[in-house]
């Protein structure tokens, strides 16, 4: 545990600070996926406050901001994915697929432009996405990104809800989880008619297709999938 | 003073302690990081006020209100499809399979929640509601026997296929609504999250059924909510009261609208679905229960 009156780090103290975290977490094998949690024993208050994203974002589940970045972080990333879908829809698409692609896309950019102003300067920084993985002029390959975004967002959402404490972020939380949710039987039924609520597909996630349960993971099992599409490095600490 | 040996002791008497605690391991964290500041003279009133937090939630009887609430709904729900799927009274026919499928999906989704809701209540679970306690047609009369006899807001909602999905489509919409005007009671409770898992595959049957419904009305309803003078993107005006305040675009003080190029009226008012209170909802259920089963 490091005292609280440290000296404020130099960039050289901030860089070895860096390598020695980065060393002590790719050698338990989970700093590799550009998600790093932190135990409360290695949070020094300096580094909370050094969180520009060139050096990566941090998540402090301390409290709502933390949850509600975190939320802001998951709208970054659709919105940029719808953005650079709409932009240049596969020639693949139907009219009325590109014009439902087109709703999402302001739908998300609606998400998280609403969190960077709730949150105000308590907000992360815009995080850089990688989406290298997906061929946006093949329609399938942006369906199937599309259903994994949505399905992980409103896993994502059901798992986060019950760190909440004000009743105002909570019926948010809802009210944008259902339209995730809405979108996910869309892009489901684009892939597959009639797979909207394929609850047993989505086990990975948490579901439960006895109870009836959509999916709902914590934000640890989240990030790391997310991170697949996040340059950014997302440092987790308090969760 | 041991943290451990004290939760040992409170689990002997309740054994839930550590999934109280659990979904609010943060108290824990808050406590340990006060533990270091404060005296040791003071930390049990530190503890006292972990065990407020943790505590501090909707008392049992507030939950169980709300799960009650929300296993009417299932039921609703549950009889609404079943009774589509199975009735000898139903004379349309699904126009695909895909449809009876979709339908037969929906229906087992709404049982699982009713057996869900149902079990997880225990005794403490409202008396069971079968098919005969609603009434689907909305102010319907119905027969000694519980056949149906005439008359209602949807009296031909199990004769035409287009009413049906009407129906589906505003109780799907009210379900989605109906939840999340609830979620503060459960807040961070962990039965939070087995609601909201339900409340977004609401969600997802909503979607769906806005599509079967546009595709089966030739209209250009969307799977989200899209904006309406009254809310009410569906067209189906007795189903004003489920659409009430879709309209809105301003969401925890900040005005979605505009708030970036291209996010226009329609697409703020999609982008959030709005919540019901509890009262809104059981005005819209009473109009399918029949008067001796009317929340």
């Amino acid at each position: 545990m490091k005292s609280e009156n440290v000296t404020p780090p130099t960039k050289k103290s901030l860089d070895k600070e860096r390598y020695n975290r980065r060393k002590f977490l790719s050698a338990l094998g989970i700093g590799a996926a550009g998600v790093s949690l932190l135990s409360s024993c290695e949070r020094n208050d300096w580094y909370d406050q050094f969180k520009d994203n060139k050096d990566g974002a941090t998540l402090d589940f301390k409290d709502d901001i933390g949850v509600l970045n975190y939320a802001y972080a998951l709208e970054q990333l659709e919105a940029a994915f719808y953005t650079q879908v709409a932009a240049n829809p596969a020639s693949g698409f139907t009219a009325a697929q590109k014009a439902y692609f087109m709703d999402v896309q302001y739908h998300e950019i609606a998400h998280r432009e609403f969190f960077k102003k709730a949150l105000g300067a308590n907000a992360i920084g815009s995080l850089e996405v990688d989406f290298s993985s997906i061929n946006f002029s093949d329609a399938a390959s942006v369906l199937a990104a599309a259903k994994t975004f949505e399905d992980l967002g409103v896993a994502a959402y059901n798992g986060a809800g019950v760190r909440l404490t004000t009743d105002a972020y909570l019926v948010i939380a809802g009210q944008i989880v259902s339209v995730e949710a809405r979108h996910a039987a869309w892009v489901r039924d684009q892939i597959s008619n009639g797979s909207f609520a394929d609850l047993n597909d989505l086990s990975a996630l948490g579901s439960n297709n006895s109870g009836g349960l959509d999916g709902a993971l914590t934000p640890d099992k989240v990030l790391p999938l997310a991170a697949n599409y996040i340059k950014t490095k997302i440092n987790v600490i308090n969760l | 003073m041991n943290i451990l040996n004290i939760l040992d002791e409170i689990e002997k008497t309740d054994a839930d302690i550590y999934d109280r605690l659990s979904p609010r391991r943060k108290v824990m964290k808050d406590f340990y990081n006060a533990g270091k500041k404060i005296s040791l003279a003071a930390l049990p009133l530190a503890l006292s006020s972990m065990f407020t937090k943790a505590y501090g939630q909707s008392s049992t009887t507030a939950v169980n209100d709300v799960l009650n609430f929300a296993l009417t709904l299932e039921y609703l729900e549950y009889h609404f499809y079943n009774h589509a799927l199975l009735g000898t009274d139903v004379t349309f026919d699904f126009p695909s399979t895909a449809a009876r499928n979709a339908i037969t999906t929906i229906r087992d989704h709404e049982k699982a929640h009713v057996d869900l809701l149902a079990g997880a209540l225990g005794s403490a679970a409202r008396p069971a509601l079968a098919y005969t306690n609603f009434d689907f047609r909305a102010g319907g009369t119905y027969n000694a026997d519980n056949s149906y006899a005439s008359g209602g807001t949807f009296a031909d909602v199990y004769t035409n296929y287009q009413t049906f999905l009407k129906v589906a489509t505003a109780f799907e919409d009210t379900g989605v609504r109906a939840y999340k005007g609830q979620a503060p009671v459960l807040k961070g409770n962990a039965v939070l999250t087995t609601a909201l898992q339900i409340h977004s595959v609401e969600a997802r049957h909503a979607s769906h059924l806005r599509q079967m419904t546009a595709a089966a009305l030739g209209v250009g309803l969307k799977p989200w909510i899209t904006y309406s003078a009254n809310g009410n993107d569906t067209g189906v005006a007795p189903a004003n009261p489920v659409y009430a305040g879709e309209q809105n675009t301003m969401q925890a003080g900040v005005e979605i609208t505009n708030i970036a190029p291209g996010v226009t009226q329609a697409a703020a008012a999609e982008s959030f679905d709005e919540f019901l209170t509890k009262a809104q909802v059981v005005t819209i259920a009473n109009l399918f229960l029949k008067p001796a089963f009317r929340l």
